[in-house]
């Protein structure tokens, strides 16, 4: 309360010195106007497609949803269950973005320590072997024969291990680590503990807040990635992202029952009743951006603070 | 310790380079290379000796440096979306803004397409809006026509992108020194005074190297975005240098010339390089540090 009254008359105190001019006026009015305009372009979209999802789908299919929900329903996610080959996409992006996350975050932990151990052999140039890939390219298709050579098409690895040494989040670890205090380390060794013990317990629990914002970043780009899919995975369906899967559905010009699950108690008719193609790709692309939508708000507190680190590269 | 994963950068970062090979032989999916394959630079001089290749790539380096260009051009605006956004008094506000206007970051390609699907196609949001108004009496699919591509997709680049980018600006807004301001408003600058010769000035560092860096990558758009909105009546404008790579080699079902993609990825990979150093040296000389 009183930060606040001491902030407005500091305002009042300005507006004394300069008065507020027709200018200011008219370029505050624009200014908010602006931003609030380009705010609900931003948000207006997943707020149409959430409506989109569970209207009435025949009011659906003829584009009659525009700015409030009708006939409300959630059928269409339950209908997705009948949906063949989602259950499996879902589950593969869940598990390369678990797993693929988690092994990033240990390896690139670990990595950024022992890059800081001036002890190390040839630690400065490991360090530039790892960065200085972030600036070439052998390009696509070498890396494709070369992923194909190493047996990891048709792989569900493919997704994992190619990301495990990620040489910007190593700059990032780096320096975090850097700034942490040389003494804590120095007691520990001294009292015994080798490198292992005091990555364990002194490194890993002080760095918590960068292997956060980089396991946020991590989680967020397998949970997007698409083209791997369907660059390495074109001879084994079942491994598809669940992005990837969205992409086809999007451009899918075969009818519902084509990717409906005939079996099971659900009949056919049932489903068409229930389910049309629009409804369907925008239910699964609902599906797709809920994680995000979720995570999203505890992201945000890391978004500064990666960025800022990012800008200084050591 | 460090051994394994110097071994898997190796592998996954260096080794594909050995695939470069692939530009000097007269390859075919599932059988090896052997010296009886050698062909030299024949892919090279294919590339430009052959008139459909050459029309083609005529027309890929157009789009790509087009929409490079588009982007590298509207460069400013997250900085004047920081400037202005600083400007707003009310802070929950800001921060309303804020949130909003990042989250598009966070959506795949996939995800923005089929915003455009929702909005955009005959059955879609600006269709039944337009047919509301009386404006036209049957939808069309926007997404099926070819005009304006390089625009459009401007526009999905800077939605998406706008909020994010500046986030750089809004935090280094927050490092000017506050003296500047209070100096600047002693010596009678009025607030557009002191946007201008206090803020601009306070950013003109992270945009200059923010602006070397896109400039070094002016051929690299990546393909997702470019993909995903591929589509028979736009595919002549939207296709870019990543995008016609993969076509080329991989978009055809196991068809794909190979050795000439790897030409066309391999030189484009170089150039890259060579503009990335020549950014590094600009910024060396004009700013004493370097970027990489």
């Amino acid at each position: 309360m009183n930060t606040k009254k001491r902030k407005s008359k500091g305002l009042t105190n300005k507006k004394r010195i300069y008065k507020l001019t027709k200018g200011d006026i008219t370029f505050n009015i624009i200014n908010y106007l602006f931003f609030t305009l380009f705010t609900i372009i931003c948000i207006f979209p997943f707020y149409y497609l959430l409506i989109n999802t569970i209207s009435d789908n025949e009011l659906v299919r003829t584009g009659q949803i525009k700015w409030l929900p009708k006939g409300i329903h959630f059928r269409n996610y339950i209908s997705l269950m009948n949906v063949n080959n989602l259950g499996s996409s879902i589950l593969v992006s869940v598990a390369r973005t678990v797993l693929g996350t988690a092994v990033m975050v240990g390896a690139t932990a670990f990595i950024g320590y022992l890059v800081t151990k001036q002890e190390m052999w040839g630690r400065r140039f490991i360090y530039r072997f790892f960065v200085i890939t972030m600036y070439f390219n052998a390009g696509l298709i070498p890396w494709y024969l070369n992923m194909s050579m190493l047996g990891l098409t048709n792989n569900f690895w493919a997704y994992i291990i190619p990301g495990i040494v990620a040489p910007y989040n190593i700059i990032l670890v780096k320096t975090y680590i850097e700034s942490i205090p040389a003494d804590l380390e120095e007691s520990a060794s001294i009292d015994g503990a080798g490198y292992l013990v005091r990555f364990r317990h002194i490194i890993w629990p002080l760095s918590k807040p960068i292997l956060a914002t980089i396991a946020i970043f991590g989680a967020v780009g397998h949970w997007n990635s698409f083209t791997d899919s369907m660059i390495l995975m074109s001879g084994k369906p079942e491994l598809y992202t669940l992005q990837y899967r969205l992409y086809i559905y999007m451009n899918s010009t075969s009818n519902l029952s084509a990717l409906m699950n005939s079996g099971g108690n659900v009949s056919q008719a049932v489903i068409e009743s229930t389910l049309n193609m629009r409804s369907l790709k925008l239910t699964v692309a609902m599906v797709t951006i809920i994680p995000i939508l979720l995570v999203y708000p505890f992201m945000q507190r890391y978004f500064e603070k990666g960025i800022m680190m990012g800008a200084v590269k050591g | 310790m460090i051994l394994p994963f110097v071994i898997l950068c190796f592998v996954f970062s260096y080794l594909p380079l050995w695939g470069w090979r692939y530009a000097f032989f007269e390859y075919q999916p599932g059988l090896g290379l052997s010296m009886d394959h050698f062909v030299g630079f024949k892919w090279f001089r294919y590339l430009f000796e052959n008139a459909a290749t050459r029309a083609d790539i005529i027309r890929v380096i157009k789009n790509t440096l087009v929409m490079s260009a588009l982007g590298i051009g509207t460069s400013f605006l997250p900085m004047a979306f920081a400037i202005f956004l600083n400007e707003i008094r009310a802070s929950k506000f800001r921060k309303l803004v804020q949130t909003f206007t990042t989250i598009p970051n966070f959506i795949s390609w996939v995800l923005v397409y089929t915003f455009a699907f929702a909005l955009f196609s005959s059955e879609g949001f600006v269709n039944s809006v337009l047919i509301d108004l009386g404006v036209i009496s049957q939808g069309t699919n926007f997404l099926m026509s070819g005009e304006h591509i390089w625009l459009k997709m401007w526009a999905w680049g800077t939605w998406k992108g706008l909020g994010w980018s500046a986030i750089i600006y809004i935090a280094g807004i927050s490092g000017i020194d506050q003296q500047l301001y209070e100096a600047a408003t002693v010596d009678g600058a009025g607030r557009f005074q002191r946007m201008r010769h206090v803020t601009v000035p306070g950013l003109i560092p992270t945009f200059s190297v923010l602006l070397l860096l896109s400039i070094a990558s002016i051929l690299s758009n990546g393909m997702d975005q470019y993909f995903v909105f591929k589509n028979s009546a736009n595919k002549d404008t939207i296709e870019v240098l990543d995008l016609y790579v993969y076509t080329l080699g991989l978009g055809s079902g196991g068809s794909g010339n190979i050795p000439l993609a790897t030409v066309v990825g391999m030189l484009k990979s170089l150039i890259s390089v060579a503009l990335l150093m020549g950014a590094n040296k600009i910024s060396k000389l004009i700013r004493g540090e370097s970027i990489v």
